[in-house]
């Protein structure tokens, strides 16, 4: 299967906080991703580094064969204007954790806006495909209700279905259930699992263990801004080969 | 009145009801009741003075009140706020830019704009702009004097005075907007200019209209300050008449009650925009 994203060397500070030290990844197409590891590890800095939300210091990320913030010319990465990774952007659909819906915008509003004026789509054909996804994600009666008028897992899932408005080739979700009360995870849990079913390829940053034994393909661990280990959740999970995997295991199930 | 109900309220107990259920007494507040009396007298007697005072002269003012040069003054004072307001807001929205922008020299220079204008009486900057011509004689070949008119005067300095705390204004109504906000419009890639004016300035507007309103009525009632050089608004109207008729205190009513009812019809206007900006925001009163 072709590679959906290649990270290389990838370092990244904060100040004198090094968060990425050497980052080596690569995410086949079609395949489900989880990243798991403490909090502060660098997973979710990772995942903005994906679409360029983070600039990185060192290394390359490139997602369906191109740089995503870069030009690269020799043995140099020219950073690109922003228009141009604005337009890169929208084939990597981004999910948050705090769901970051437009609050004055209806659920439909919210969803039509970037395919309307990112990518130029007809009112008309944007409205229709919306409404689609939103059926898809159990939310078809919800199109002209306000995000606050929803619940965090309603909400969460609108987010979903924005992303995928714009068709993307990948979709990276940054801990999409950690806002959600208890009985709402489910919910969201189930969208995404329906995705991993049609073979969308998703990076997702969750604590959520079990979700990461039944759709992953392949777990990543990471801790202290550096990859632990990474194999088949079967692998990684059950026979965990490093001492700090085994120890976060233990603490999280 | 409050024996009467201190009464019923301790018969209560005596009444019992079906089950065995204490009846909830509300605590009384005497105290409450006699302030409202002792204000609603106080009002009474000064509503009576002014209505009964013939010195008000209320047909003087009923005769002024629609009078042309009135009129006029009136009208100067409303289209100088409505532009000192729309050129101050335009100004002050640039600066907020400059001032947030992460170019140094752009966001030193629209914090000592701020500084400085917040730092000059209206009134002392009004006279400056007024003697201009004493520093520059001509400007582009043309006569500063009759460059700057008092009209043009008025409306430069009052937007000068205006942008500095609009900027501050509009500057707090964006950092009132989630950076998540900024975040997901970038990820869905819309551009700028898509995100400040469709993101961002929206959201921004809730925390902006509630002192932009405060600012508008304060810019109605400080235009008053420009009959100082001359402008003829609606407090020079009145005073010209009562210089020539000496009738000083009907003609300032005439004033007083006309900023009076703008002033409200604003607030009625503010209520609306702050109406429609609250959409999706759960509580809209």
């Amino acid at each position: 299967m072709t590679v959906m994203v290649d990270i290389r060397k990838v370092h990244k500070s904060f100040g004198t906080l090094e968060v990425l030290k050497g980052i080596d990844l690569s995410v086949r197409a079609g395949e489900v991703t989880v990243v798991l590891g403490p909090s502060g590890s660098g997973k979710s800095t990772l995942l903005r580094t994906i679409n360029h939300l983070e600039k990185v210091d060192r290394g390359t990320i490139s997602v369906d064969g191109a740089l995503v913030g870069y030009r690269r010319s020799g043995d140099r990465l020219y950073e690109l204007p922003e228009r141009e990774v604005l337009r890169r952007r929208t084939r990597i659909g981004f999910v948050f954790q705090n769901f970051n819906l437009f609050p004055h915008l209806t659920v439909l509003d919210n969803v039509i806006e970037a395919p309307v004026s990112a990518l130029k789509r007809p009112r008309k054909e944007a409205v229709d495909s919306a409404r689609r996804l939103l059926e898809r994600v159990g939310l078809a009666d919800k199109a002209d209700a306000y995000p606050r008028q929803l619940s965090g897992g309603q909400q969460q899932r609108v987010a979903i279905a924005r992303a995928l408005a714009l068709e993307p080739k990948l979709l990276l979700f940054d801990e999409p259930t950690s806002a959600l009360d208890p009985e709402l995870v489910g919910e969201v849990l189930d969208v995404i699992r329906g995705l991993a079913d049609q073979g969308t390829t998703m990076i997702v940053v969750t604590h959520e263990i079990g979700f990461a034994r039944e759709v992953a393909d392949t777990v990543v661990f990471m801790d202290d801004g550096r990859i632990v280990e990474q194999g088949p959740p079967a692998e990684v999970l059950e026979r965990p080969g490093e001492e700090r995997t085994r120890l976060f295991l233990s603490k999280v199930l | 009145m409050s024996s009467d109900t201190l009464a019923k309220a301790s018969a209560a107990p005596d009444a019992p009801e079906h089950e065995d259920i204490p009846r909830i007494v509300p605590h009384r507040r005497p105290g409450q009741w006699t302030a409202a009396v002792a204000v609603l007298v106080l009002l009474g007697l000064a509503v009576n003075s002014v209505l009964r005072n013939e010195a008000f002269r209320w047909d003087l003012v009923a005769d002024y009140f629609t009078s042309d040069s009135v009129l006029r003054g009136l009208w100067l004072t409303l289209w100088l706020t409505a532009v000192v307001m729309v050129l101050g807001f335009a100004l002050g929205t640039l600066l907020a830019a400059g001032r947030l922008s992460a170019n140094p020299v752009l966001s030193s220079v629209s914090w000592g704009y701020v500084w400085l204008f917040r730092s000059i009486p209206i009134l002392v900057q009004l006279l400056l702009w007024f003697n201009i011509g004493a520093l520059y004689p001509q400007v582009f070949g043309v006569k500063t004097v009759n460059l700057f008119t008092p009209v043009a005067v008025a409306i430069i300095g009052l937007t000068l005075h205006e942008a500095a705390y609009a900027a501050e204004v509009v500057r707090g109504g964006i950092l009132s907007v989630d950076r998540g906000q900024i975040e997901a419009a970038q990820a869905l890639g819309l551009g700028r200019w898509r995100r400040w004016w469709r993101i961002v300035l929206p959201q921004a507007m809730r925390s902006i209209v509630p002192p932009a309103g405060n600012m508008l009525i304060g810019t109605l009632k400080g235009t008053s300050i420009v009959s100082v050089i001359a402008v003829q608004d609606l407090l020079f109207s009145v005073q010209l008449v009562y210089h020539r008729t000496y009738q000083v205190i009907p003609l300032l009513m005439v004033a007083t009650v006309w900023y009076t009812v703008v002033t409200s019809l604003l607030g009625v206007g503010q209520h609306y925009v702050e109406k429609y900006y609250a959409r999706g925001a759960g509580h809209t009163r």
